[in-house]
């Protein structure tokens, strides 16, 4: 495919790797957070820390959307899927995210309707559809997915769909960053800038990151060549004592961001004073709700939500994996109270999250080299 | 030079490892409340639905043997049966139908067993309302499918449910064949340096369907691959004989899932080279754009061949003989460590696990 297969060529990919190796001091080691859940995956799929020296070590940071959301919203969404008449509409991968009693997956099996959506758009198509029937939304992500629901609030108004709401789950990337950062026992040294995120907000919400903790934010694509080549600006950036926001996405990120996107979001949405994520706790300003110009489409005033909310074991220690300073066979419930088949915190939640992955994987990472 | 808290923490570690390992090798269990859409997916809640409910209930050598098909003698003669519904929305799509899945897939059952296909029973579920006229294009499916795989039709069956149910039709069929002496096929026979065969491009059916359900306003030219795969079978075992150690079609979970049943079967690992494995340009691109790997995507004509490395080419030669398999190749090689995973050297140049599917193939949206 043009356009994609140039950045994923192999022999460039040596050449980068080689650089780094090159480039990295021996004795040290480095701690590396990339930020986006996308960003993990890219890593996974193409075995790009594979090619990484043993002292650059990745961190999986908190931007996957499905697994930071918490069991108490989960068991919310699945109450008002409950409802009579209610179609039930969520991204794919949302399924599978257990609440206190199941996932969405398994209150569909129960009977519920609920349905899997690509985008906000067939969630209001469906509405219109069935009239008859309540459709609700239950929208997630970063600010990379939060134009599309806003853009279709806008429509459902527009069109006057009565029957159409949205819960609404969106979460912004700069609080948990900034949560991350405040720590005393934080080890990171850099972070992969999250390259969606960027296309909509821009490079500037990023500036903080160096001006106030000194850590440097290489913003990048999500090819492997973007994702090796961005690790080794942040290497340079140690290297040569700099410490700044370097967009490697240019070709996609502008630094201003999507005014557009921006301003629509601005009129949909309002921040909410908390909002709870996975593992990590309550964060202040850091989740989304519908303004109140949209309150009518708002699902959490159009149903009685329970607002449930179940506390994370004590035990449970995501945020010291994802700040770097536990490894995940260190956390207290690592293994046994927490495994893929019955998570707890956000890095068991994903197949991609720190914990799943050195649950799945960690004897292969220890031994590396296949006999 | 370790020091004394550095050994206890790796200890520790090891501890941890054990116990996830000893977790990892119990059999899977089946503990959920409801069925839902996973069970039927191929992957670990499949499985745990079988090792964890139907085989403790059932037992038995030939279930345990966990084969596609499953092995019955008489007087001497080695049999093979097997059997399979057929629940797929649309009942029509690009490279075929229903009813030319419900022949080719049970066929291939009994392929893979190294039977020759001889006779299948056909049991129809007809939903209330199915116009006639699609019935009798299934029944002519059905009918031009077991005329071309060389199986007769020697028994039917036919319900008719109430309106709402069965998407139009379900269909089940039950095959019969005979073991070919010439094989002596095993999900356990895998050995270290044994090499991987793989019929052709992967992940056709399973796009075709996708995109057929017209949820995703994609349109490419992409057709089921559906056929018999007995043909391809029938020249292997001439040319690799008791060297052929197994044989799957990959299905429902595609190439990734049959490799991962595999490795645990056997007890072995396994490492394919990414590049090496053939992809349509088209399914490439679907895929892309739905983000779903074509390995974990379905087939219903590819299978995935293990042989001894000294017949490898030989096998592969034949394989590539046969209508359909023309870009047959060698996709990687059973290796020892670590056991019952499947590492993957990707086409950038990294090493990866490929893990068996944890539910329905789900696009991302992150």
């Amino acid at each position: 495919m043009k356009f994609v297969d140039e950045f994923r060529d192999a022999e460039l990919g040596r050449a980068v790797a080689g650089e780094i190796l090159a480039s990295v001091e021996p004795g040290r080691h480095y701690k590396v957070m990339e930020v986006c859940g996308g960003h993990t995956h890219s890593i996974y799929k193409y075995g790009v820390d594979d090619l990484l020296p043993a002292n650059v070590e990745l961190v999986h940071g908190p931007g996957c959307p499905v697994c930071v959301i918490p069991m108490g919203r989960v068991d919310d969404g699945i109450a008002v899927a409950r409802e009579p008449g209610v179609i039930f509409t969520c991204f794919g991968d949302m399924m599978r995210v257990p609440g206190s009693e199941g996932s969405l997956l398994e209150a569909k099996a129960r009977g519920a309707d609920i349905r899997m959506v690509y985008s906000p758009l067939d969630a209001l198509r469906i509405a219109k559809a069935n009239p008859e029937r309540q459709v609700v939304f239950f929208a997630i992500g970063f600010e990379t997915t939060a134009p599309s629901t806003a853009l279709t609030l806008k429509r459902a108004k527009a069109e006057g769909v009565a029957n159409f709401s949205v819960m609404c789950s969106h979460v912004t990337i700069v609080p948990p960053l900034r949560a991350l950062l405040d720590s005393p026992d934080l080890r990171l040294d850099g972070f992969i800038g999250p390259g969606h995120v960027c296309t909509v907000v821009g490079a500037r919400p990023f500036d903080f990151i160096p001006a106030d903790y000194d850590r440097p934010v290489v913003i990048a694509g999500f090819e492997p060549l973007d994702i090796l080549q961005a690790i080794q600006m942040i290497l340079r950036q140690l290297d040569d004592d700099r410490c700044e926001v370097e967009n490697q996405y240019k070709r996609v990120v502008p630094h201003e961001g999507n005014q557009r996107a921006l301003e629509v979001m601005a009129e949909v949405f309002e921040l909410r004073p908390h909002f709870e994520w996975r593992g990590l706790g309550f964060i202040s300003h850091s989740g989304l709700k519908l303004s109140d110009a949209y309150a009518d489409w708002d699902a959490e005033l159009r149903f009685s939500v329970p607002g449930v909310r179940v506390a994370d074991p004590k035990a449970c220690q995501c945020g010291e994996v994802l700040k770097g300073v536990i490894k995940p066979w260190e956390c207290k419930v690592f293994g046994t109270a927490c495994t893929p088949e019955r998570p707890i915190g956000t890095c068991m939640v994903s197949s991609e999250g720190a914990c799943a992955a050195y649950y799945n994987f960690g004897r292969f990472a220890r031994e590396r080299e296949v006999v | 030079m370790t020091s004394p808290q550095a050994a206890a923490v790796s200890e520790r570690e090891q501890r941890i490892l054990g116990i996830i390992e000893t977790a990892r090798g119990k059999r899977a269990k089946f503990r959920d409340s409801h069925v839902n859409m996973a069970h039927g997916a191929g992957g670990k809640a499949t499985q745990g639905m079988i090792e964890g409910l139907f085989v403790p209930a059932f037992g038995g050598e030939a279930l345990e043997a966990m084969g596609d098909a499953g092995a019955v003698e008489v007087d001497g003669v080695e049999l093979a049966m097997t059997t399979d519904s057929f629940v797929v929305k649309p009942l029509r799509f690009p490279g075929g139908s229903i009813g030319d899945l419900a022949v080719n897939g049970t066929v291939n059952d009994l392929a893979m067993a190294g039977a020759r296909p001889l006779a299948l029973t056909l049991s129809l579920v007809l939903e209330e309302g199915l116009p006639a006229d699609e019935l009798r294009a299934e029944v002519e499916a059905i009918a031009a499918a077991a005329r071309e795989a060389e199986v007769e039709i020697v028994a039917g069956d036919t319900k008719v449910v109430e309106r709402g149910h069965a998407d139009g039709m379900y269909v089940c069929t039950t095959g019969i064949g005979r073991r070919d002496p010439r094989g002596q096929l095993s999900p356990a026979a895998l050995e270290p340096g044994d090499r991987i065969l793989l019929s052709g491009t992967i992940g056709e059916h399973g796009t075709a369907i996708m995109l057929a359900r017209g949820e995703f306003e994609l349109d490419a030219p992409i057709e089921s691959d559906t056929r018999s795969l007995w043909p391809a079978v029938d020249a292997m075992l001439d040319a690799a004989g008791p060297h052929l150690r197994c044989l799957r079609d990959a299905t429902r979970g595609g190439v990734a899932s049959v490799l991962n049943e595999l490795a645990r079967a056997s007890g072995v690992a396994m490492i394919v080279r990414e590049a090496s494995v053939p992809v349509h340009p088209a399914v490439a691109g679907a895929s892309e754009i739905l983000g779903i790997d074509p390995m974990y995507v379905a087939n219903e004509g590819k299978l995935v061949a293990f042989v001894a490395p000294e017949v490898a080419d030989d096998a592969l030669a034949a394989l590539r003989s046969v209508a359909g398999c023309e870009q047959a190749t060698e996709i990687g090689e059973v290796r020892t460590e670590p056991p019952g995973m499947v590492l993957v050297e990707t086409s950038f140049g990294g090493k990866r696990v490929m893990d068996q599917l944890v539910g329905d193939p789900l696009p991302r949206i992150c």
